[in-house]
C-alpha cells in the first residue's frame, strides 16, 4: 500500500516537473501538454516522439533530462518508445487552448483517424472556418500552412495525425 | 553476427529511407516554389527519421556495437542495400516527383503489411511511419496529375522523368534468399504480393495525369546486394563528408 502510494506520487511529481518543460519548437505548450511524456514506470520516464523525423526529438530528451536533474531526480532514466504511435488526440485540452492562443489552430479532438480528410481549419484569430490550405507541409513536420478568407491572416495548423 | 538476415533486411529498409531522404534534402532552398521546398524538406526528414529507427534495429541485430550513426556514416558503397530507384539523381522537378511517386506508393503498401510483422520493432516503426507516408503519397500523386495534365513542357518532362525511373521499379518487388527466410518467419513482407495493388494505383494516377504507363524495359537491379550505380558514391561523399574528414566527431 505504502509502495503504491509512493509510486503514484512520484508519477505526479515527475509530471508536474515536466509540465514546465516547453516544446523547443512550439514553446507555448509543454512536453506534457503535447502528450510526449507518456508514463512513469518505476524509475523510468517513458517518452514518445511526435513525428518520426522530428528534429526536436533529441532536444526534447535533453531538456527533460536537465529538468529532472535540476529537480533532484538525476537517478531517473528516460526511455523512448514508438508504440503505441503518438497521435494528435494525445494533446491535452489545455494544450489545445494554448496552441490556439499562440496562433496555431489545434487539431480537432478525435480527428487523428481522419488525418487525410478535408476538415477546414478554424482561424485561431477570428474563429472563422472559412479558410483555405496554402501548403500541406509547413515550417515544422507537425504543421501545415493556412489562410483565413475572412480576416485574411495566414496561420499554422497542427496537422491531424 | 547475432541475426544476419534481420541485419540485412533492416539495412535494406533503412537505406532506402536514408538515401531518398538525402536526395530530397538536395532540393532544400532550390525548389521551384516555397510549398515544394517545404514539402521535400519535410518528406526528407520523415524518411531520415525512419532510417534512424531501422538502422538502430540493424545495429542491434548485428550485435557488433555499431549504432545508427555508424551504419549511416561509416559504411561505403558496397555495404549499402538500398534499391537503385532511390539513389537516382534528382534531375529536374518532374523526375524527382516521378521517383517519389513510384517509391511512396510502394512504401505505403509495404508499411501497411509490416504493421503485422512478427518483429515488434518493425511493427512499431511501420505503424508510426505509415501515417506520414500517406502524406507523401498524396503529395506525389497530386503533383503527377498537375505536371502530367499541365503544360506541354511539364507533360514532356514528366514523361521523360517517369521513363527513366520506371526501369528501377521492378527491383522494389524482388525477393531473394535473404528475405525468403524472413517471409517464412513472418518478419518480412512478401513484396511480390504488393505488385498488383501498386500497379493499379500507379495506373489510375497516370490516367488522371494523361500519362501512359511506360513500356516495360530490361530490369535494372542489384542495389539489394550492394551493386549500385555510380551515383551512390557521389551521394555518400557529400553525406558522409564530416565523418570521413573527422571520424567519430560529435557535437
Amino acid at each position: 500500500m505504502v509502495a503504491a502510494a509512493t509510486t503514484a506520487s512520484l508519477k505526479d511529481q515527475v509530471f508536474e516537473i515536466l509540465s514546465h518543460v516547453p516544446d523547443p519548437e512550439i514553446p507555448c505548450v509543454s512536453v506534457v501538454d503535447l502528450g510526449i511524456v507518456r508514463d512513469v514506470r518505476g524509475g523510468t520516464v517513458i517518452i514518445t516522439p511526435t513525428y518520426t523525423g522530428c528534429p526536436a526529438t533529441l532536444a526534447i530528451e535533453a531538456d527533460i533530462r536537465t529538468a529532472l536533474d535540476r529537480a533532484g531526480f538525476s537517478q531517473m532514466k528516460i526511455e523512448t518508445t514508438l508504440s503505441p504511435p503518438w497521435t494528435t488526440d494525445w494533446i491535452s485540452d489545455s494544450g489545445r487552448e494554448k496552441l490556439r492562443e499562440y496562433g496555431i489552430a489545434p487539431p480537432p479532438k478525435g480527428a487523428a483517424k481522419q488525418s487525410l480528410r478535408e476538415i477546414s481549419a478554424e482561424c485561431p484569430r477570428c474563429g472563422s472556418s472559412h479558410t483555405e490550405e496554402l501548403s500541406r507541409f509547413g515550417s515544422t513536420p507537425c504543421k501545415s500552412l493556412h489562410r483565413c478568407l475572412d480576416c485574411r491572416e495566414p496561420f499554422d495548423r497542427f496537422k491531424c495525425h | 553476427m547475432r541475426d544476419p538476415s534481420l541485419f540485412d533486411y533492416a539495412c535494406r529498409l533503412g537505406d532506402d529511407s536514408l538515401i531518398l531522404g538525402q536526395r530530397l534534402s538536395e532540393w532544400c532552398g532550390h525548389a521551384p516554389m516555397l510549398e515544394v521546398d517545404l514539402s521535400f524538406a519535410n518528406v526528407g526528414l520523415d524518411l531520415i527519421g525512419q532510417a534512424t529507427h531501422f538502422l538502430k534495429l540493424a545495429g542491434g541485430a548485428e550485435g557488433a556495437g555499431r549504432d545508427e550513426d555508424k551504419l549511416a556514416f561509416h559504411r561505403d558503397v558496397l555495404d549499402f542495400k538500398n534499391c537503385l530507384l532511390v539513389e537516382q539523381p534528382n534531375g529536374d522537378f518532374a523526375q524527382t516527383m516521378a521517383r517519389q511517386f513510384l517509391f511512396s506508393n510502394y512504401q505505403e503498401l509495404l508499411f501497411r503489411q509490416l504493421c503485422s510483422s512478427a518483429n515488434l520493432t518493425i511493427v512499431a516503426i511501420a505503424a508510426k511511419a505509415v501515417k506520414e507516408v500517406a502524406y507523401h503519397v498524396r503529395l506525389a500523386n497530386e503533383w503527377m496529375v498537375r505536371l502530367g495534365d499541365g503544360t506541354a513542357e511539364s507533360h514532356a518532362r514528366t514523361v521523360e522523368g517517369l521513363d527513366w525511373m520506371w526501369r528501377f521499379a521492378d527491383e522494389l518487388f524482388e525477393v531473394d534468399s535473404t528475405v525468403e527466410s524472413l517471409i517464412a518467419s513472418g518478419v518480412a513482407c512478401d513484396v511480390r504480393k504488393l505488385r498488383s495493388e501498386w500497379d493499379a494505383r500507379i495506373t489510375k494516377v497516370l490516367r488522371d495525369a494523361t500519362l501512359d504507363v511506360p513500356k516495360a524495359r530490361r530490369v535494372t537491379k542489384g542495389g539489394r546486394v550492394g551493386h549500385h550505380s555510380e551515383h551512390l558514391g557521389h551521394l555518400l561523399t557529400e553525406m558522409q563528408f564530416l565523418q570521413r574528414a573527422y571520424p567519430d566527431s560529435q557535437w
